[in-house]
């Protein structure tokens, strides 16, 4: 008795599931169940029905080419029952499992982490082209003029100044520039 | 297979339907109407051709029957004498020879009144003699009625008669009524022959075949035969005798000791000794049947002399006037009960062995054996001298011949042998026989999944090998920082963005959610003055909008978008007409546009005059189409040339 993989999504049949199809030419098509069945029937190609193992791996979703793929095979060469072989075996298998889970994962979690960098990418676009939606160019605006005005009547500030002989003299003081920093808290002008 | 299969032979019909059937064949087959425009010769042959049709009919039924019947002169003897038995020679001959004289006279019929038609002078006379002709044919076949009757019950007879084969192997049952012939052939054959307990159950022949020595044996019942002379037997018993008579068989007399049969073991002795000319030359057995009623030891002391005398009389030879020397002098007796089938097979191989024996002796006698025996030569050389010379065997084959007895000799204990001894706690074990795998793992259960697995698809004796190169790439990685995770670390800007981006987002799903409720409509829309839009285009709104985006509002009270229209007419919008008192209310349509401008009607004239030479003048300088030129609206009217035209005309519809 075999596991046998299904032709359509490459999932397990157990023993007693699913249906086999055997074609003219002696070739067979086991299916694990009606869904598959009824894809094949339709002719589907499961390398590009997304949810087949097939197209998982043809497009690069899930890992394809690994050197830990090579151990489950069938070799069709019989080999005679030894019992230290067969314990090895199963040892070697829950070894050549872990590697292999361990990196068709790392191969996805790979694959995501693409993901992240492309979604900041796509949120610093959104704020150049669409800031205005939640803050409007206007904003601040008036706040500025008013400061533009101010700026423009203040008197230079004068400082009378008696000399040593009592004459009075009146010198300008030097003029205090508010500060740039209010502008990025505007929004005006974010240097992304 | 069988030469004579009287099976075959077509039904003779009786007379009447005899004519009938010729004078409708004729009235089917032949021209039947005469228009009066034919020539009288036309007519003469139309009516020759009638009587020369039927003539024809007549003769080919005739000739056929006469041709399908056995001819007694041709047949087996057997057969010939059987037929004269059952249905009389002379009867029989005369019949035939009648409808042959009939088959005549129907010719010469024909014959002379085709010659006088050559002479029928008109229509009348010409259907006079064809029908004369008709039907001095059909009195003739009238009077062989008679005839035909019979023959049609001969012809019923013949066909159930059953096909005996006078020339193979055979056996024939023959004795006084009533002394178990037919429960015999019942017994060795699949013949089903009815058995009662009464004379004469059987009335004819019955033949059924049975198998000895991968040969086919006929065997035949006769009816049984009573002691009296040829002279006063009947049907039935002279069936039997002809039977006897002509064909070369096995002969089994048999005769009832116990007397069963009604009759006394004299008469039927005295019976076995008057036929006894029948049996000349034929291997012949006594048997006595009936044996588990009274065995002839038992009988009373007269009847039991009687049987001895005919034992005597039957091993002493000289029976049968056959040559002294061959082995049908002697006769053997034999015994029987067909209720027991005691003896029953005995008989027949018996009858099957003398009956062969005899007929290869005959064949000896005759010219065609010299030919064989010439081809034939068995050598017997004699010996050259007194030395030994046995069969060659090679040392190879009688070492090889040596160890197959020993093997022989050397007996496996058999699963069978193992079973016998076990009982019920036996259990099949086929794994003990394992021989290349060590006595302790042979029983194993052999794990086949290994979660979701198939272990056998990971047997494999360098998998091993391959496993220790993967671990050590395996390693590499690890140690390479290929599975370490990076931290990913945002600087403050980055998260700033990142949360004005979803802000952003939040915002916009918000605009397409109350779009959507705006366009979601699909009825028709109604005009935009009734309609009751007033409150979602507010300047409160607006301002509040604004000022979620940040823009100072506080100073717009008088702004330019504060000042929204009002609901009452437009002030721009035109006075409405107002019609003249003094005019009538009533529409006056445009005058026509030749008479603009014009004056007076002289003038209107003019110009119409001068419009049509200037048209004139350019249609004939350029060639062009002028009004009275013959004008097609449109080439292929669509009406006229679309759709179905189940009634109607193409051209108007």
């Amino acid at each position: 008795m075999r596991i046998e993989t299904c032709y359509f999504c490459s999932s397990r049949i157990y023993p007693g599931h699913g249906i086999q199809f055997v074609r003219n030419d002696c070739k067979i098509f086991r299916f694990c169940r009606s869904k598959c069945h009824a894809a094949f029937k339709k002719k589907k190609n499961p390398r590009k029905t997304k949810w087949t193992k097939a197209y998982r791996k043809t497009a690069g979703k899930d890992l394809a080419i690994d050197p830990s793929f090579e151990f489950e095979k069938r070799r069709n060469a019989p080999v005679k029952y030894s019992r230290e072989l067969w314990t090895k075996t199963i040892e070697a298998m829950k070894k050549v499992e872990e590697i292999r889970q361990r990196r068709s994962n790392n191969h996805i979690m790979q694959r995501l982490r693409k993901g992240r960098e492309v979604e900041w990418q796509r949120d610093v676009r959104e704020v150049q082209r669409d800031i205005s939606l939640i803050k409007s160019p206007a904003a601040g605006l008036k706040q500025r003029q008013l400061e533009e005005e101010t700026e423009m009547d203040i008197e230079p500030e004068t400082i009378e100044v008696v000399d040593a002989k009592g004459r009075k003299k009146i010198i300008e003081a030097p003029v205090m520039v508010p500060a740039t920093g209010e502008m990025i808290e505007d929004g005006g002008d974010i240097d992304l | 297979m069988s030469l004579y299969n009287f099976k075959k032979i077509a039904v003779v019909p009786t007379a009447k339907d005899f004519i009938d059937i010729i004078l409708s064949k004729t009235q089917r087959k032949t021209p039947t109407v005469v228009h009066k425009h034919y020539k009288i010769s036309r007519i003469r042959g139309f009516y020759m051709r009638k009587v020369k049709f039927t003539q024809q009919n007549f003769h080919d039924r005739l000739s056929r029957i006469i041709q399908e019947f056995p001819k007694l002169d041709d047949v087996h003897p057997f057969y010939a004498d059987l037929m004269n038995v059952l249905y009389d020679k002379d009867h029989y001959k005369l019949g035939l020879g009648q409808l042959n004289t009939a088959r005549h006279l129907i010719d010469t019929v024909a014959k002379d009144y085709v010659r006088l038609l050559k002479y029928g002078d008109s229509l009348y006379r010409c259907k006079q003699l064809k029908r004369a002709a008709l039907g001095r044919m059909a009195t003739i076949m009238k009077r062989q009625a008679a005839n035909l009757t019979y023959l049609e019950q001969v012809r019923q007879h013949l066909a159930r008669l059953p096909s005996i084969d006078p020339y193979t192997r055979t056996i024939i049952i023959c004795g006084f009524p009533n002394v178990g012939k037919s429960s015999f052939i019942n017994k060795i054959t699949r013949a089903d022959v009815e058995v009662q307990p009464y004379a004469f159950t059987t009335k004819s022949l019955y033949v059924g075949h049975t198998d000895y020595k991968y040969l086919r044996w006929q065997v035949i019942d006769t009816p049984g035969i009573l002691d009296h002379p040829l002279e006063e037997r009947n049907v039935i018993e002279m069936q039997a005798v002809t039977a006897l008579a002509h064909l070369r068989a096995a002969i089994l007399y048999f005769i009832d000791p116990s007397e069963q049969c009604g009759h006394s073991i004299e008469e039927q002795i005295s019976l076995f000794e008057s036929i006894k000319p029948l049996f000349s030359n034929k291997p012949l057995i006594v048997v006595l049947n009936k044996m588990d009623v009274v065995k002839p030891e038992d009988l009373a002391p007269g009847k039991k002399q009687l049987i001895e005398q005919l034992m005597t009389t039957c091993s002493k030879g000289n029976l049968v006037n056959a040559d002294p020397n061959s082995d049908l002098s002697v006769v053997p007796v034999m015994r029987m009960s067909t209720i027991t089938e005691e003896g029953v097979q005995e008989v027949k191989i018996e009858a099957c062995e003398r009956l062969l024996g005899h007929r290869v002796t005959e064949k000896m006698r005759t010219k065609k054996v010299d030919g064989i025996l010439n081809r034939l030569h068995v050598a017997t050389p004699a010996p050259r001298d007194s030395r030994p010379r046995p069969p060659v065997i090679p040392p190879s084959v009688a070492l090889k011949k040596q160890r197959a007895a020993d093997k022989l000799a050397r007996k496996r204990k058999l699963e069978r042998d193992i079973e016998l001894e076990e009982g019920d706690d036996y259990v099949l074990d086929l794994q003990k026989n394992y021989s290349e795998i060590p006595e302790e793992e042979r029983h194993d259960p052999i794990p086949e999944f290994w979660e979701g697995h198939n272990i056998a698809d990971y047997i494999d004796p360098d998998i091993f090998d391959k496993l220790a190169e993967l671990e050590k790439e395996e390693e590499l990685r690890v140690e390479g920082g290929m599975y370490a995770v990076p931290k990913i670390e945002l600087d403050e800007t980055m998260k700033e963005i990142r949360e004005l981006a979803r802000q952003i987002r939040n915002k916009k799903a918000i605009l397409k959610d109350e779009s959507r409720l705006v366009k979601q409509s699909t009825k028709p829309v109604m005009p935009r003055t009734s309609r009751a839009r007033a409150k979602d285009r507010s300047t409160t709104k607006l301002r509040d909008e604004m000022e979620k985006l940040g823009v100072d509002m506080s100073e717009t009270k008088e702004a330019h978008f504060t000042r929204s229209r009002s609901r009452s007419r437009s002030m721009s919008a035109p006075a409405a007409k107002r019609a003249r008192a003094d005019e009538r209310g009533r529409s006056v349509s445009r005058p026509a546009r030749d008479t603009t401008g014009v004056g007076n009607a002289l003038m209107q004239q003019k110009a119409k005059k001068m419009a049509h030479v200037a048209i004139a003048k350019k249609t004939k300088r350029m060639g062009l189409k002028g009004e009275a030129d013959r004008f097609i609206g449109t080439k292929m009217p669509k009406h006229l040339f679309s759709g179905k035209r189940g009634t109607g005309k193409t051209d108007r519809r």
